[in-house]
């Protein structure tokens, strides 16, 4: 209490202090953190190039050897890497097309256009959403059987071209960034629907459209569970699965190899992500206001 | 405007006004006209995703009760009827129960840490004179994109009983070496490790979002009333967040019951360690389908896992209808 009156003496001096300088310390945080962030990485690239024999002692190597090529091929023996990079790249780039296409268009009619049932079916798709993800998987699975979609990419794909996630998010695009006087004014001027989409609201939602895409993209170059459970032929397989199958055969032998087989998974991700980091970064953030 | 707000793409979603000029469909009267044409175009632009939605999404979920009345078996085709047997079994199944365990201690120890950690970060990221802003959010932001199971196989090599980097860190200041994976509690706080490394930057961009959001006025106001920086943070900062905070929760608790990379890779295949010590709901799942092929006895747990979903979110309910009732808000 003796506190609160002594500071209130000086009110002038104390305004605005939550929001004063860093000190140094703050930064020390940040180093640290970025240090953190960094550091497994870094990590991969020391295992992977070192020797077994470096690697397995105290104190380990920490700088990086100059074994990576041998580890880089001993991948190659173990899985078809540079297949499954492009099974992987082609899977991920279409679903992200389709995605932001198909959401952009049923983003559009949620947000601009009025049609009998709508409440119900935005309620339909939230209410489903709540339920786990586990408990469709084995009907799903058991789905894909019948359809002889088994170590088929199609299994993969079409479940993922439009989800309800690319919807909501291009639905708040939409109604954000499109003025509904613009589209009177399109109307009123002859425009149909379609052109309306075509002309005004696509150029206006690509910077969003992209960044949909981008996380879309991510989505599916990481995803696990369900592509482990569909392919089962090492041509088929897509990065993730690959490195699994590295980690299952390679256990406890040689941690060099499946350290390779991650960092040359993870390689592209974090080139791509220096140049698309900011626009992610303010993805993120937006979609947290929007939430 | 700081510079972040100003390179976004924001879609602000409170331009929105209560009596916008609606698109096609001027209704006077209050009763809403459909306009045919556009009926029928919004219904053509809306049936990619039901129809994906339909089949892929909601009949599996329908299915899955039949499914756990069944004994099906990918092996023959006879699928017989076995009533609430699976159920039966999974109730009296000790690695279910232990599953159930090892999923909420890996949740508790990847959630609560994080969370203040992030606040942590978020608060020494608002600052406006900090410099190098894009820097630091986008190294924040990096762990996330990685897959979660070349994470944990730099992770399961790091947290080695003999030659993993944190052992011999723990060396110096005179403890361990720990068996982190070999342990049951050790072996989740390593997998929470994982978890938080992925996810901390990410939920601090999202608590700096929604800090951001706060009025500067409340701080100014709360300034001239003498109040420090911690009561701050505690009375102005923090009823703000309430909302995200219990955001974060739910999605954290989905999150948590879905742990699988960072086990079935620590583990090398899907038993969850050799005395099932990180055994999760969803690696017993995917080890019920993959491996033994039950698939009854599989859709039988992601029913029991819906269950408890369900439970978690009325307790979650609950406990936030009870903090709103205190007047914040």
């Amino acid at each position: 209490m003796s506190s609160v009156t002594s500071s209130s003496i000086a009110p002038k001096r104390r305004r605005g202090r939550y929001f004063r300088g860093l000190s140094p310390f703050s930064y020390c945080v940040l180093l640290f953190i970025a240090f953190l962030s960094f550091f497994p990485f870094y990590w991969m690239f020391v295992v992977a190039s070192n020797g077994q024999d470096v690697i397995a002692k105290v104190p380990p190597a920490i700088v990086p050897g100059h074994n990576f090529m041998t580890e880089f091929h001993a991948v190659l023996d173990v899985v078809p890497f540079g297949r499954t990079m492009f099974n992987t790249l082609a899977i991920a780039l279409v679903i992200a097309f389709a995605q932001v296409f198909l959401s952009a268009l049923a983003g559009f009619a949620f947000a601009k256009l009025r049609f009998p049932g709508q409440k119900f079916l935005v309620v339909f798709v939230v209410g489903t959403m709540m339920l786990p993800s586990q408990l469709g998987l084995v009907p799903l699975f058991m789905l894909m059987n019948k359809l002889n979609w088994i170590n088929d990419f199609k299994a993969l794909i079409v479940p993922a071209i439009v989800t309800a996630f690319g919807v909501f998010w291009m639905r708040q695009v939409v109604d954000a960034q499109i003025p509904n006087e613009l589209l009177e004014a399109a109307r009123i001027d002859g425009a149909g629907i379609m052109r309306i989409f075509r002309s005004i609201v696509v150029p206006v939602i690509l910077p969003s459209a992209f960044v949909l895409g981008l996380f879309s993209f991510l989505a599916t170059w990481n995803d696990y569970l369900w592509p482990l459970l569909i392919l089962n032929s090492p041509d088929h397989y897509t990065v993730q699965v690959a490195l699994t199958q590295l980690n299952t055969q390679a256990y406890g032998v040689d941690y060099n190899i499946v350290m390779a087989g991650s960092f040359m998974a993870t390689a592209p991700l974090v080139l791509l992500f220096v140049f698309v980091g900011r626009r992610l970064v303010a993805g993120v953030m937006d979609g947290a206001v929007k939430g | 405007m700081t510079s972040l707000t100003a390179g976004g793409t924001a879609p602000k979603s409170h331009r929105r006004k209560p009596n916008r000029v609606q698109f096609k469909s001027d209704h006077p009267g209050g009763k809403v006209k459909y306009n045919k044409a556009e009926s029928r175009w919004a219904y053509l632009f809306i049936s990619p995703f039901y129809l994906v939605f339909l089949i892929f999404g909601l009949a599996p979920i329908l299915f899955s009760v039949v499914v756990a009345f069944f004994n099906w078996n990918p092996m023959d085709n006879s699928h017989p009827y076995v009533g609430m047997q699976n159920f039966h079994d999974l109730v009296a199944d000790p690695i279910f129960w232990l599953s159930v365990r090892n999923t909420f201690s890996i949740w508790f120890f990847a959630t609560i840490p994080q969370m203040f950690m992030a606040m942590g970060i978020a608060s020494i990221l608002r600052s406006p004179k900090l410099r190098g802003r894009v820097f630091w959010q986008s190294m924040l932001l990096l762990p996330n994109i990685t897959s979660a199971i070349a994470i944990a196989v730099v992770f399961g090599q790091m947290f080695g009983r003999d030659f993993g980097i944190i052992n011999i860190l723990l060396s110096h200041i005179g403890r361990g070496p720990i068996d982190w994976i070999e342990g049951s509690v050790t072996s989740h706080i390593a997998i929470a490790s994982m978890i938080t490394w992925r996810w901390v930057g990410y939920n601090s961009l999202i608590f700096l979002a929604a800090m951001n959001a706060i009025s500067r006025d409340l701080y100014e106001s709360a300034d001239l009333d003498g109040a420090n920086k911690f009561q701050q943070f505690r009375f102005v900062t923090l009823p703000q967040l309430k909302n995200t905070i219990t955001f974060m929760v739910i999605v954290g608790t989905i999150g948590g019951l879905q742990v699988f990379a960072e086990p079935a890779t620590l583990g090398g295949n899907y038993d969850g360690g050799d005395s099932q010590q990180f055994s999760t709901l969803t690696l017993y799942l995917f080890k019920q389908v993959a491996v033994n092929g039950t698939y009854g006895y599989a859709a039988a747990i992601g029913i029991g896992i819906t269950v408890l979903v369900v439970i978690i979110s009325g307790i979650n309910f609950f406990i936030t209808r009870r903090i709103a009732g205190d007047g914040s808000k």
